[in-house]
């Protein structure tokens, strides 16, 4: 079965179909809010955050100019609307205390080891990672952008959205040895 | 160079991209050929699968929003003022009209097309049987005089050379032409045949390679 393409919808959302955007939101909610929760860290926010970032679509459509895939104009509007919502709160600092405390909460590592579940322990490492680090972690591996659309989304240089994927997977591995997890890298 | 003596390459740098199926084909192709030659390199992207094995289950495990925020969204979207349709670009106003196309629509637009391709072949035989003025130095237009024709374009691919063996080799000579389309009139014989019997000729002469086109003139 033929399914419409994201921009066929995006084209007939700037016409004011409302079935549109019902199909684009179906399509696309889950991933924007996940993506938007690794941002913020609070469920609430990312809610409010993602009807923002969807009305936003439904009022810039007819400037889509198709450069970039759909999903990655959303994620680059989602990733506005996010820094927007911190920057507001003035609780970066608060964020790097809750990645912590995420980390005190969470299975303790060495038991988790005990249970042979490496996987566990490199979750708690993932979360654990500054925003930076877990943002282009999260392009590249869960939202499946390319190095051209990362830096689209990210507002970087190619090169750079390369050098900070390395140095996120760096911290990965340093964290990782930090809990008893040597995995011979870097 | 890393601690072990192994140099962050742009290749190593690519590996993420690789194992999430996002690279170029040639970007995949290089990063494919260093690892078979590369162990340490091969044990790295085993790494890297790992990683994004968790990121993903990671992400999966965030749940989804609630249908609270679909409602808020909806709710927003109605209060909004009601849309003045704006002129679309140029890209989305071709996204609509390509998904507009129905098979049907498509079948018709197929039918027309055949039309006028055969609508298109009858105006240049036209102009051709009536192009009067119309000569060239090489093939100068000889008084048609009895016999039977046919109009022939011969494929681009085909040389003088070709021609002329085929010409020769079922004693035909042109007439006159190239005519505008690249038609020649080739008489086929000195006298008039009977409609069937050209039409078979016709069809014999169509067999051969160098003939793209072929029409009888009678």
């Amino acid at each position: 079965m033929q399914t419409t393409s994201d921009e066929v919808l995006i084209a007939r959302i700037a016409k004011g179909d409302r079935l549109a955007m019902q199909v684009l939101y179906t399509r696309h909610h889950v991933r924007v809010f996940r993506f938007v929760l690794r941002l913020v860290r609070n469920e609430a926010t990312a809610e409010d955050l993602i009807s923002e970032v969807f009305l936003d679509v439904w009022r810039q459509a007819g400037k889509f100019e198709g450069r970039s895939a759909v999903s990655t104009w959303m994620l680059s509007i989602a990733r506005f609307k996010a820094l927007s919502a911190l920057r507001r709160r003035q609780d970066e600092a608060l964020d790097e205390e809750a990645a912590a405390g995420i980390e005190d909460h969470a299975d303790d590592p060495e038991a988790a080891l005990a249970k042979k579940d490496k996987g566990a322990v490199l979750r708690q490492c993932l979360a654990a990672l500054s925003p930076e680090h877990r943002e282009v972690i999260d392009l590249v591996y869960y939202h499946e952008k390319s190095v051209e659309e990362a830096a689209a989304i990210v507002g970087i240089p190619e090169a750079t959205v390369k050098t900070r994927m390395f140095y996120a997977r760096k911290k990965l591995a340093e964290l990782l040895k930090d809990k008893g997890v040597d995995r011979g890298w870097p | 160079m890393n601690s072990d003596g192994h140099e962050t390459s742009e290749i190593e740098l690519l590996l993420p991209w690789h194992a999430a199926g996002t690279l170029s084909r040639r970007d995949a192709q290089r990063v494919e050929e260093a690892l078979a030659r590369d162990p340490e390199l091969a044990r790295r992207y085993a790494l890297v699968r790992e990683e994004l094995g968790e990121t993903i289950g990671l992400n999966e495990s965030l749940g989804a929003p609630s249908a609270h925020a679909m409602e808020k969204l909806f709710s927003a979207i109605d209060a909004e003022p009601k849309r003045v349709a704006a002129p679309l670009n140029l890209g989305a106003r071709l996204s609509l009209w390509i998904a507009d196309l129905r098979p049907r629509t498509l079948a018709l637009g197929g039918s027309i097309a055949v039309v006028a391709i055969l609508l298109q072949a009858g105006v240049i035989v036209g102009l051709a049987l009536n192009q009067g003025s119309y000569q060239t130095a090489s093939a100068p237009a000889g008084a048609p005089g009895a016999g039977a024709f046919t109009f022939v374009r011969f494929a681009p691919q085909a040389s003088v050379d070709d021609v002329n063996k085929f010409l020769q080799a079922n004693k035909l000579s042109i007439v006159s032409g190239p005519a505008p389309g690249g038609l020649y009139k080739v008489k086929v014989a000195d006298s008039a045949l009977p409609k069937a019997e050209l039409d078979g000729l016709v069809n014999r002469l169509h067999q051969d390679k160098i003939v793209a086109f072929i029409v009888s003139a009678q």
